[in-house]
């Protein structure tokens, strides 16, 4: 048995030792290292970035190749400036226009000589706080994308930089004020800014801007509360993206922090666009209305009217003491 | 002129980590920033290559084009340089290089940006050739004594090529024709819109 046993072993032996001299040279023949070497070109369309592994402590330049930093150029340096300088001097050619041949809308009834409260100390610091950091932040952003071809030609590389560089350090430090301010503005007019019916009646009679047509409305009306949501929503996605430029790596790689940076520039143009709008109407575009951000009393009649829904609901709650404007109105007209 | 690049002969390297080594101290590269390194992949599996990368001085450098304040130049060897002077620390280089080239110092409020780092090919910056100040906010400026990039001088497989183009192209596509393979010029597609045939 011990012999049979060997003869099995032996004839294994050979035959393993037959297989493996043939096999040898046939495979070495073909030997090549490259076969299956990663190629480059294959990696890039399969994922369009190469990743690794890196001994070094930064493990985030494992990213080895990520091409797509060019259609974030193209975006950064072509398209971004074609939406911002069309939203922005589109927004200011309307107004000029506007202002040209409307002019500014008027007090119907002169003014009554007896206010209301519309916006009491608190609200209006928050407004103003939010707005003096919003402009600041418009600036240092604007300057951004077309400082370098605006500014820098006028003003030389050095004087460009230290004002970028200051411009820089505002636009991070006040993003917390700004967006402290957002949150209080959603907060405190949440109340009065919830679309209703009687919008759609006022945008319908185009919120009685051309003409002297004056649509009811509440508190605040269908313009207001569409500047009010492009605050909030706005206000929110440009915190957002803001804080994922200004945390990098936070949460997100660098295709993150693109896409971050292209939400962060198209909503801060629009918001820009829509806020030359708010501005201009708060201020030369309707008589008496910036006194509501002002001293934060409006003249009754102002209330009446562009927003008599409101100023009936006031003089409802506080009773015939405030109530009084009725013949003053009459007296006017 | 030349026109300077870095060639990574990736069936070469051996993933030694000297290049990211010398540039360290050759620099003297603060903590934490490097501008270069060997990434690894496929690690472990068959087909595995290592690549040395660093900024590879583009053609057309998306980095100088996105720049908010213009502080990038390139020198008459194609090598490109910024100003630490004019650099912000805005970070927007960081977001257009295809290859992760630019480095913030994590300095001043929350930790922002500083003012970018990223490789000079050995060339320093905009002040006088070895001076200080050169040294000091950029590192050595090897190519003005009429030596080559550190990382590539001591490469001890001899896998990381720099010099002119056209002349570390050569040399690798003796090396390919000579030995019957190559896994190709890593990252000269996307860096200088041109690859080497082999």
């Amino acid at each position: 048995m011990a012999s049979f046993g060997r003869f099995i072993r032996l004839a294994f032996g050979a035959w393993a030792l037959l297989l493996l001299v043939t096999a040898v040279p046939a495979s070495a023949q073909q030997v090549n290292p490259t076969a299956s070497a990663v190629k480059e070109q294959q990696l890039l369309q399969e994922l369009n970035r190469i990743q690794g592994r890196v001994s070094i402590p930064d493990q985030r330049s494992g990213v080895l190749e990520q091409p797509q930093g060019r259609e974030w150029r193209e975006f950064r340096n072509v398209t971004l400036r074609w939406i911002g300088g069309i939203a922005i001097l589109g927004m200011i050619a309307a107004i000029v226009i506007f202002y040209l041949t409307v002019g500014m809308v008027r007090l119907e009834a002169g003014r009554s000589g007896r206010t209301i409260v519309r916006f009491n100390g608190f609200e209006r610091f928050v407004h103003w706080m939010t707005a003096s950091c919003f402009i600041v932040l418009a600036i240092s952003g604007l300057n951004i994308t077309f400082g370098r071809p605006l500014l820098l030609p006028l003003i030389g590389f050095e004087a460009f930089s230290e004002w970028s560089q200051w411009a820089k350090f505002a636009h991070n430090y006040l993003s917390f004020p700004f967006t402290i301010g957002v949150v209080l503005i959603f907060l405190m007019w949440i109340g009065g800014n919830i679309p209703s019916k009687v919008d759609i009646e006022w945008a319908k009679r185009g919120g009685g801007l051309i003409g002297h047509d004056h649509p009811p409305a509440y508190r605040f009306n269908g313009g207001q509360k569409m500047i009010y949501w492009i605050v909030v929503i706005g206000g929110g996605l440009v915190a957002a993206s803001g804080y994922a430029l200004m945390f990098p790596f936070y949460g997100t790689g660098i295709e993150g922090m693109q896409m971050a940076q292209i939400v962060h520039s198209i909503v801060a143009v629009l918001f820009v666009a829509a806020m030359i709008g708010h501005i201009y109407i708060g201020t030369i575009g309707m008589e008496g209305a910036f006194e509501a951000m002002g001293s934060g009393e409006v003249d009754v009649n102002w209330a009446r009217e562009h927003h008599s829904l409101w100023l009936d609901e006031q003089k409802a709650r506080t009773g015939p003491n405030d109530g009084q404007p009725q013949p003053a109105t009459a007296a006017a007209e | 002129m030349a026109r300077m690049k870095f060639l990574c002969d990736a069936d070469r390297c051996i993933e030694c980590n000297a290049c990211v080594t010398a540039c360290k101290n050759e620099h003297e590269v603060p903590w934490g920033i490097n501008r270069r390194r060997v990434v690894t992949i496929n690690d472990g599996k068959p087909g595995e290559r290592s690549i040395s990368m660093a900024c590879m001085h583009c053609t057309d450098a998306p980095c100088a084009a996105v720049c908010p304040v213009n502080c990038f130049y390139t020198t008459a060897d194609a090598v490109v340089l910024h100003s630490k002077d004019l650099c912000i620390g805005c970070g927007y280089c960081f977001y257009a290089c295809p290859f992760g080239a630019p480095q913030y110092p994590k300095v001043g409020n929350f930790g922002s940006r500083g003012k970018m780092d990223k490789c000079t090919y050995c060339a320093g910056g905009p002040e006088a050739d070895g001076s200080k100040e050169e040294y000091e906010k950029y590192g050595a400026n090897r190519l003005a004594e009429g030596k080559l990039p550190l990382c590539a001088e001591m490469c001890s497989t001899k896998s990381l090529l720099a010099g002119d183009g056209e002349i570390i192209a050569q040399i690798y596509k003796e090396r390919v024709m000579k030995r019957g393979y190559g896994s190709g010029a890593w990252g000269w597609k996307t860096a200088y819109r041109e690859t080497i045939e082999s």
